[in-house]
């Protein structure tokens, strides 16, 4: 393989695009399978069988179309139209889509465009009918998704751009949407140092929650001394309610593959693994899909791109433990032990993997170092605000009319996620908050809804930007309920490894317990905040550290419904 | 999970235990090289093809890999994935992440565990139907989900879920618990 390959397949795959005049893309994503996408597309493939039309339309299984709550989702790409976008598909809708809008769209005889006539009604082997002027039958409109709701038109993507665009189990499709034209790049045109730098120019922070200058992580892995290092790409999503990395890994595997590889050489690493949790089995296949056809191509292996740089990738799959999500952690147990955490310093970066170097970042952040590399850093930098550039991931769930995955631009408020992306509170409710980082995180009420989203606004605010679950709260939703909630997963969660939080967590339990039942005194809530403060600061790892913020966010902002419980027991 | 069928070419060569889950265990440890460090791995195999991992399993395993026992049963009983029992000839999983908490899985998950008599992580006594929980399975546009038997399914009832779950136990267990 070498760079010129790359513009062949591209090539290949828009000639083969330009055969089939028509795609229509089916969200194959694990939301939009079990709302039904299945029958839908088994739907749409018998109509368009039953019309002959298999030439010319292609089916392709795409990663996820971004608005969960209104799958099955299909988009329609026709040779010029606008695409158009299908919500709740069904078998019956998806044979409409066929009867009603490419059987027409593909018949001749239809009154030519302007531009058609000029060139003469001949050469149009099939006169195209404009779909917007096909006149839809009853229900099939009510499938049709306006592509202008500010659910889409808020949303900035980076990261997620061939999301939904793309077939995730086929290499030629991503390459042909531009893919791996970053590793060309990095590999013939700049040095190790210059693609750190250029990572470190674009303000890149991890996002994995912490927030850590990615660019600054690389540079102390590149300098740091050893006959070996590793590459990790932490897929261990663990904080319910979130479910970025598993979108992201379901969607687009190559691009986190290809910010991996380049991490590799900016670095000198040899050797990459991608720890993925087991409760993520299509991610885990579409990944070891997506390893094998890059070895095929010689994307991995020896000499990639001609070059004397080598790089081999591993997948490692977790067995179900939130804690493996802390860097030293999921460390121990790639090496296939106990997930447990160790004390740092020593940083991985300095002692890792087998006491190696290791790079360690969250598999999103990886998603950004191929539009960093082909755009420009200063491109990067100027989008977001001052200390947190690009944009986020959120999965963005609970009390709303509009749930799913969005990215969007670092600075924008809370308010516009949530009133404008999310379509509001249903049922006529109110908003009461927003829980950003999970158990690790906090909630950040109505009064502070115009905070913009950036790592030290929400940290601010006793929350967390998190690794990026947005799970909206409504007035029904009791707070030490909610709090009490993520203090039980931590119970379940905490290694055990050190005393504070293996104690403090079921302690603070507990007492969470006592105070929602209506048992709980005023000396309760005294005793719950010291045990926070304790437990925050004497814990070993982040588990520890942060499993109090649910508590001390609530208290903080809601401490008169533990009033309220304290005093008359409800 | 339910045991996977080997192929006619692991059947062919049977394994000395004359039980041929055993070449798929083994067929892992060959492509880890029999290193120790694929002890995850290892164990993520059995777990899949045995269903659960007993402690001749755990044996089997720790002599294969020449691993200590213990450091196998450690690492089997750190992972919350990794079951010593085995499941119920049908599964319900009931979601308890952030997002379906929102939406009252709680209910559905001790509607289920009224229905059956049963707490989460137990199975019915005649081996029906397992019900147990999970921590977010990220479907959460969908909140509140179940998982019944590897299906995901969304924006479920207590009462749906009873439902399904009857279904799933047969009659018997309908029985026992009118």
């Amino acid at each position: 393989m070498n760079p010129a390959d790359l513009t062949a397949i591209t090539h290949r795959e828009q000639e083969a695009r330009g055969r089939h005049r028509c795609r229509v893309l089916c969200c194959s994503s694990t939301a939009c399978l079990a709302s039904g996408g299945g029958a839908a597309k088994d739907g749409l493939t018998r109509a368009v069988k039953l019309h002959g039309l298999e030439k010319n339309v292609q089916i392709v299984n795409t990663g996820c179309m971004g608005l969960c709550s209104l799958g099955p989702m299909m988009r329609l790409e026709a040779q010029g139209e606008p695409d158009t976008l299908y919500q709740r598909m069904t078998a019956d809708s998806a044979h409409q889509v066929v009867d009603e809008q490419l059987v027409p769209y593909f018949q001749p005889g239809h009154t030519p465009t302007e531009a058609e006539s000029e060139v003469g009604a001949h050469d149009f082997p099939h006169l195209r009918a404009s779909l917007s002027q096909v006149r839809l039958g009853r229900g099939l409109d009510e499938h049709l998704l306006p592509q202008d709701m500010p659910f889409f038109t808020r949303q900035k993507k980076i990261v997620l751009a061939r999301a939904g665009l793309i077939d995730p189990e086929r290499i030629e499709d991503y390459i042909a949407h531009g893919g791996y034209t970053a590793l060309a790049k990095a590999l013939t045109q700049l040095t190790p140092e210059q693609v750190c730098a250029e990572i470190q120019a674009s303000g890149l922070r991890g996002r994995g929650g912490a927030g850590y200058p990615t660019g600054l992580k690389w540079n102390h892995v590149r300098k740091a001394d050893g006959p070996r290092k590793f590459v990790i790409a932490n897929g261990d999503e663990g904080d319910p309610g979130a479910y970025m990395d598993r979108t992201l890994m379901e969607a687009d595997p190559h691009s986190i593959l290809e910010g991996m590889i380049i991490a590799g050489y900016a670095v000198g690493a040899q050797h990459g693994y991608l720890y993925v949790r087991g409760e993520y089995p299509v991610a885990v296949k579409r990944l070891e899909k997506a390893i094998r056809s890059a070895y095929r191509q010689g994307l991995l292996g020896d000499d990639i791109f001609g070059t004397a740089f080598s790089f081999e990738v591993d997948i490692r799959i977790g067995a179900g433990a939130f804690v493996c999500g802390e860097e030293t952690a999921l460390m121990a147990s790639v090496e296939g032990q106990r997930g447990t955490p160790r004390m740092r310093p020593p940083y991985p970066a300095q002692n890792g993997l087998w006491n190696a170097p290791t790079l360690i970042n969250n598999v999103e952040t990886y998603g950004n170092i191929t539009a960093i590399l082909n755009e420009g850093a200063a491109w990067f930098a100027g989008i977001g605000t001052e200390k947190s550039k690009g944009t986020k991931i959120f999965a963005l769930t609970g009390k709303l009319n509009h749930t799913g995955l969005i990215e969007v631009p670092m600075g924008i408020t809370l308010r516009e996620i949530v009133f404008e992306i999310g379509g509001g509170i249903p049922g006529g409710r109110q908003f009461k908050a927003a829980q950003t980082g999970g158990p690790s995180g906090g909630c950040i009420p109505a009064e502070h809804l115009d905070t913009p989203v950036d790592y030290e606004s929400l940290k601010a605010l006793g929350s967390i930007m998190g690794s990026g679950g947005l799970v909206v709260m409504d007035d029904a939703s009791s707070m030490p309920d909610v709090a009490k909630f993520f203090m039980e997963f931590c119970v379940d969660e905490s290694c055990g490894k050190c005393v504070p939080c293996r104690v403090g967590t079921v302690q603070m339990h507990r007492l969470l317990e006592k105070v929602t039942a209506g048992q709980g005194q005023a000396a309760d809530l005294q005793k719950l905040e010291n045990l926070c403060r304790l437990v925050q600061r004497t814990s070993l790892c982040g588990l520890g550290q942060s499993a109090p913020n649910p508590v001390l966010s609530t208290l903080r902002y809601f401490r008169h419904e533990y009033d309220a419980l304290v005093a008359n027991g409800r | 999970m339910p045991p996977s069928t080997p192929s006619k070419a692991e059947a062919h060569a049977e394994h000395p235990s004359g039980d041929p889950r055993f070449k798929m265990v083994d067929r892992t440890i060959k492509k880890f090289n029999g290193e120790r460090d694929a002890l995850l791995e290892v164990l993520n195999t059995a777990q899949e093809v045995f269903g659960y991992l007993s402690e001749d399993l755990m044996i089997y395993v720790s002599q294969q890999l020449h691993v200590p026992l213990a450091r196998v049963f450690g690492v089997a009983t750190f992972y919350h994935m990794f079951t010593f029992k085995p499941l119920g000839e049908h599964t319900c999983i009931v979601c308890l992440g952030t997002a379906c908490y929102v939406k009252q899985s709680n209910e559905i998950m001790a509607a289920l565990e009224q229905e059956f008599g049963l707490k989460a992580g137990q199975t019915t006594a005649d081996g029906k139907l397992s019900i147990s929980s999970a921590r977010c399975l990220g479907s959460c546009g969908l909140a509140p989900v179940l998982v019944v038997d590897g299906q995901v399914v969304g924006r479920e009832t207590p009462g749906g879920a009873i439902q399904r779950a009857r279904t799933l136990a047969g009659k018997d267990v309908a029985e026992v618990a009118a």
